[in-house]
């Protein structure tokens, strides 16, 4: 092959199609969905530390999730989301759901009958005990009035939440009659996709109403929460499918995170495989370099 | 007074809320809590002139279109309604002339979908428990909307972000200056080190030499450089935020009133 040709060829190389990438990206996102390879999943210091923060709680503590997110994030935080729920159930932890962003309650109630394999009526059964709403667990819905929602919780959650997400008023609600403010909530959680979530979490329920926060973040949104949890505002971080694979790890559960952490593996390794090819094409074809 | 009542309406709030936050104590503790409420008040109304914007917006673009396209159907000849039908898929989908009236059927199916949930959710429309029932009862049509339309939908768009990042990421990481490969590198541990593979990858190494597994070094990018760029952004944010909120709290910052013409 001539000079010239080979390095046209790298030049061709170099503005390769993105259809061609696309369809790569298509298998290598698709594919592992349908194989059967088992993996490590090696847990970091931040899930550890959020884990062992929920596993301090003692049987009967209240926590309040919070689904700040919807649909779109749905694939990274719903594994969090059920993974959390399946724990408080499990080791008796009383839960009061809500959210900050509109579908968020609607995606606590998906969440829960993934764990339960039913939609969560007046009461169910799980591992041989019987839960009912309102003593073992309360819907609040949504409000809105963003961060001045958790503002207002601080003072008075029934204030901020008169009726619940079935429009059943919260003071008649067992599980939320000792409940009157974040003195009374063992632990939030937070479960974010943007604003309003764990910024907001941190600056009103931590910081002036010393709430103890643990956060689960979608991928983009996990570095900018690190100063939050190095500062020791939050006990731990979830951060992205990586984070909830780590969680269900954790915890003992084998759900989607686990799962979809296999195409998440193959996508970056082809990914990696395209910026190496790239590179190659970029100093075979004699690019200049400004070093 | 156009002016001045808006100037001193925010004067009043956002000192009391300054106030309030430092002396949570009667009365401001009080009064910040009512101004939060006012807050719920108006924003509630945000979700009227959204959909109100979106019917205005959206339904110009679609009237505009169809409008275009029934004259561009009358200008081919013959019986105007039969071209229509025949060309319907090239006038609804970007095959107009005038640009004004491009992609009007994108905006047709935006104001049926928005409709569709307005009737659905407000009428509590196949709902078992029907009027006095939860609008997002599993059975109910508002909620087989949701789950089998909305959350594929919505999810779809969000996930076609991988193919552009993976096409971009092809095109950006290049290796064209000491700072670009600084970011090439720092990309390559951490896309490595957020799979197992990052792992699988540096397993072998020995324990002295564990600093050097990816998944610590991925650890290690985000627990102390991104965490110090964070921070700084974070403190310049906040900076920022304090000096534009009391530059709009005494009124010299005065553009959120609108133009300057009395």
């Amino acid at each position: 092959m001539a000079n010239g040709e080979t390095k046209n060829f790298w030049v061709t190389l170099m503005a390769i199609d993105r259809r061609v990438i696309f369809l790569a990206v298509a298998i290598a996102v698709s594919l592992p969905l349908f194989l059967n390879i088992s993996q490590t999943i090696y847990v970091s210091p931040e899930v550890t530390d959020l884990y062992d923060s929920l596993e301090k709680l003692q049987s009967g503590s209240k926590v309040l999730i919070s689904f700040d997110y919807d649909p779109p994030s749905a694939p990274e935080l719903q594994p969090m989301a059920v993974t959390v729920i399946e724990y408080c159930f499990r080791n008796d932890l009383k839960m009061i759901l809500m959210g900050l962003w509109p579908q968020g309650p609607q995606q606590a109630n998906q969440a829960l009958e993934t764990v339960v394999g039913e939609p969560p009526g007046a009461s169910f059964e799980f591992n041989g005990k019987t839960y009912v709403y309102g003593e073992d667990w309360v819907n609040l819905g949504f409000q809105e009035g963003r961060e001045f929602i958790i503002q207002r919780m601080g003072s008075s959650i029934a204030a901020a939440f008169p009726r619940d997400y079935a429009g059943t008023p919260v003071k008649e609600l067992p599980l939320m009659r000792g409940v009157s403010n974040f003195n009374n909530i063992d632990y939030v959680f937070n479960l974010s996709a943007g604003t309003p979530g764990t910024v907001e979490w941190v600056q009103l329920a931590g910081d002036r109403f010393h709430a103890t926060i643990g956060a689960a973040n979608t991928a983009v949104q996990a570095p900018m929460i690190y100063p939050y949890y190095r500062a020791g505002q939050l006990t731990g971080i979830l951060g992205g499918m990586k984070g909830a694979a780590e969680f269900e790890a954790v915890v003992g559960v084998v759900g989607k995170g686990t799962k979809f952490m296999l195409s998440q593996s193959f996508a970056h390794a082809i990914v990696i495989l395209f910026i190496v090819v790239g590179n190659i094409a970029f100093f075979a074809s004699g690019r200049k370099r400004r070093f | 007074m156009r002016r001045q009542v808006p100037l001193i309406i925010t004067f009043v709030v956002g000192s009391v809320l300054i106030i309030a936050a430092f002396i949570p104590h009667y009365p401001f503790g009080r009064l910040g809590e009512n101004f939060s409420l006012y807050f719920d008040i108006i924003a509630v109304f945000a979700f009227i002139l959204g959909g109100g914007n979106l019917i205005r917006i959206h339904g110009g673009k679609f009237t505009r279109g169809i409008k275009l396209s029934i004259a561009a159907a009358k200008k081919t000849g013959g019986f105007w309604p039969l071209t229509f039908l025949i060309e319907f898929p090239f006038l609804a989908f970007g095959g107009l002339e005038d640009k004004r009236g491009r992609d009007w059927f994108f905006s047709f199916i935006t104001l049926a979908g928005f409709v569709a949930m307005l009737y659905v959710g407000l009428f509590k429309i196949g709902n078992p428990d029907g009027w006095g029932g939860n609008v997002t009862h599993p059975l109910s049509t508002f909620q087989q909307f949701y789950i089998y339309m909305f959350n594929p939908l919505q999810a779809t768009m969000y996930a076609l972000l991988a193919f552009f990042v993976a096409s971009a990421s092809y095109r950006a990481f290049r290796a064209k200056s000491p700072e670009a490969t600084i970011l090439l590198a720092t990309a390559f541990i951490i896309l490595l080190g957020r799979t197992p593979a990052g792992a699988y990858a540096t397993g072998w190494m020995p324990e002295s030499l564990s600093f050097l597994h990816v998944p610590n070094l991925a650890n290690w990018i985000m627990a102390v450089p991104n965490l110090a760029g964070q921070r700084a952004i974070l403190i310049g944010i906040a900076l920022g935020v304090i000096a534009m909120s009391l530059r709009v709290i005494l009124g010299v910052e005065r553009t959120y009133l609108g133009s300057d013409r009395e």
